[in-house]
């Protein structure tokens, strides 16, 4: 790789294409501002969008007092050896969003982290909407086509003010050689909303996380939506965690999961600590070829009035689905491709159009490839 | 169109259908009766090619060619399409996207038809998901319209279908079957199942047939048949022994 990559734009043409199967763009026609990090150094970072400010880790908490009252405030420095990891480094790299009282982002901002020459790729990341705010982030995380062994270790704390909506959309296109341990938690004021869906349709070698969302002020919600391909020699541990501590906080974990070969295990956690509270977990994958998906949904209510409740079912698509449309002309292939592309079809409410479609565009990437 | 010859299937170790013998001509619509649980259903997906029956005798001959191992889809191409009495709902995946598969994305023909059958606000739905059970059999109607099979088999189309629905159903059958057309120049056949007969009011058919245990016990004129099924039930059907 060329030492002298300031852009996206500088990248390789097989390494772009990369970016853009993780719905990052490259010329920024539908974005609102942009943050671009290879390996350890920080690229390019700009905002084009009033009320939304974008930093470098290091400049944001020299500009501002404050934001070290936001380090480590939702993630547990001493959670795991991958945030201690983090939190031991002299030089912390990452990225701070603030999405000023009351802006309104129109497009999503980008984070792109793309893992080129390192061993380990390591970033703390903080993400604020203040009162009312509403931001979108779509981050891209992917390796270079030549990456070989390698880590990626993310910590990512999101605060959702009164009012406020985060929808976080990320997708993954590491390599086969590429381990992913991004550690992520967000704290959601009254009526916020936190959104994050994750898809990851390519191969990687190991991915775990589990982010939290700490439902802290009434009537927050929280929506995890995952769709996840595992190919053979991958091994995805995925979950998602919510609090319901206020009184309305609602949250939904859901999850498609398809394997061909590889492992899948899918947890979640919903957590009914106070009264008026709601959560729903709901699992489904599909089995096409000998490989593992365990799901795992967990809830716990600690009071009268939370509602909690789960479904999962694991299997294979059913006979009579794919010679119903055999019956209107499609063959085995197209068909099963057919009702498989509609498992995957999740529209995600409150989500832009451009995003919604970022994530259909993966998906039908990975089903024009055979997954 | 469509010939069967000494029929006999299996489901497991029960054989349900015994010497089936049915012959239907271009342009002919046949009607089919009988009890519940007698193996209508079982012959509509026979002949679709549906898997889980077990051809043990016979064969099935469609435009000609032998059909009996024929793939489903293949049938399809051939010109067989079926109106499911149970169909299966697909969770995910949306009407108007299977629409848009079999239409070869004719959007244009897949929205004249929506709307002739009401159907519009449904193509962003996942098929069959919840649907009413007239709703069902409208979704079942557009796909056939969309489909434009020759041979057009309707397993119950009229059951749980309100008075109003049936005109609009019936008007759609009417299209597939050609009913405007004159009888000489008539192409396309069916194989409709009916318990009411409401569907007769909208087909132009001089055969019927009626099944009982798996077997035809009667052939004839098919409001005739109905008559005496409605006056004395089964029973008399059963003893008329005019195979
Ligand atoms: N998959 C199956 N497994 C076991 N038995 C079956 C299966 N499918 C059909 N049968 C049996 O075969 C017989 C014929 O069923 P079929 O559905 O063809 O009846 P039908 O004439 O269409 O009845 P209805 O008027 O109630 O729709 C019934 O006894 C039914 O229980
Ligand atoms: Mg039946």
């Amino acid at each position: 790789m060329p030492e002298n990559i300031e852009k996206m734009e500088d990248l390789s043409k097989t390494d772009q294409e990369r970016l853009a199967q993780t719905g990052l763009e490259v010329e920024m026609k539908n974005r609102s501002g942009t943050f671009f990090q290879i390996d350890q150094e920080i690229k390019h970072v700009a905002s084009t969008e009033k009320g939304i400010e974008v930093l470098t880790l290091s400049d944001a908490l020299s500009k501002y007092d404050w934001l070290s009252g936001y380090m480590w405030k939702a993630v547990p420095h001493d959670k795991d050896k991958y945030t201690r990891y983090v939190h031991e480094q002299k030089d912390p790299k990452g990225f701070v969003i603030i999405a000023r009282k009351g802006s309104k982002t129109l497009y999503p901002l980008q984070a792109c982290l793309f893992l080129a020459n390192s061993q380990v790729q390591h970033v703390h990341n903080i993400i604020i909407a203040e009162e009312g705010a509403e931001l979108h982030i779509i981050s891209g995380c992917a390796s270079a086509t030549h990456a070989r062994v390698g880590t990626h270790i993310g910590v990512t704390e999101f605060y959702i003010a009164k009012n406020a909506r985060i929808t976080s959309t990320m997708i993954h296109n590491w390599g086969e050689k590429i381990s992913v341990f991004p550690r992520s938690a967000s704290i959601i004021e009254e009526n916020g909303v936190f959104l994050s869906n994750y898809v990851c349709m390519q191969p990687v070698r190991k991915i775990q996380m589990s982010p939290v969302a700490h439902l802290k002020g009434e009537n927050s919600v929280a929506r995890f939506n995952s769709i996840v391909v595992s190919t053979p020699g991958s091994l995805l541990d995925l979950g998602s965690v919510a609090n319901l501590t206020a009184h309305g906080a609602s949250a939904e974990l859901l999850t498609r999961a398809i394997t061909t070969g590889g492992t899948i295990v899918s947890r979640g956690f919903i957590h009914g600590e106070t009264r008026e509270t709601k959560g729903h977990i709901e699992c489904k994958g599909l089995i096409l070829k000998d490989g593992i998906i365990h799901a795992i949904p967990e809830i716990r209510g600690d009071v009268v009035d939370t509602e909690l409740s789960h479904e999962a079912a694991v299997g294979k698509i059913a006979r009579d689905e794919i010679e119903y449309l055999m019956s209107r002309g499609l063959d085995e292939d197209v068909a099963t491709a057919t009702i498989i592309r509609g498992f995957l079809d999740v529209k995600i409410a409150g989500l832009p159009e451009v995003l919604q479609n970022q994530i259909d565009a993966a998906i039908d990437a990975a089903e024009k490839s055979g997954f | 169109m469509l010939d069967i010859e000494d029929l006999h299937v299996k489901i497991g170790d029960r054989e349900v259908l015994h010497d089936i013998n049915l012959h239907i001509g271009e342009g002919e619509s046949h009607v089919l009766m009988g009890p519940n649980g007698s193996g209508k259903t079982t012959l509509l997906r026979t002949i679709m090619g549906f898997s889980g029956l077990n051809i043990t005798e016979g064969r099935i001959f469609f435009k000609g060619e032998d059909i009996t191992r024929t793939p489903i889809h293949k049938r399809a191409e051939l010109g067989m399409g079926m109106l499911f009495q149970r169909p299966p709902t697909i969770a995910g995946l949306k009407l108007g996207k299977l629409l848009a598969v079999t239409s070869g994305d004719d959007a244009k023909k897949v929205e004249e038809y929506s709307r002739y059958l009401n159907m519009d606000s449904f193509l962003e739905r996942s098929i069959n998901l919840g649907f009413s059970g007239g709703e069902i059999k409208r979704s079942e109607v557009l796909q056939l319209m969309i489909q434009s099979p020759d041979f057009v088999m309707l397993d119950e189309p009229e059951s749980g279908v309100d008075l109003e629905n049936i005109t609009l159903i019936g008007s759609a059958i009417a299209k597939l079957l050609e009913k405007d057309v004159h009888i000489v120049n008539r192409k396309k056949s069916g194989l409709v199942i009916t318990h009411t007969g409401y569907i007769l009011d909208y087909l132009d058919a001089d055969f019927g047939h009626v099944m009982c245990d798996g077997v035809f016990r009667c052939h004839g004129n098919p409001r005739e048949i109905l008559k005496v099924i409605k006056t004395s039930g089964y029973k008399e059907c059963l003893a008329c022994q005019k195979i």
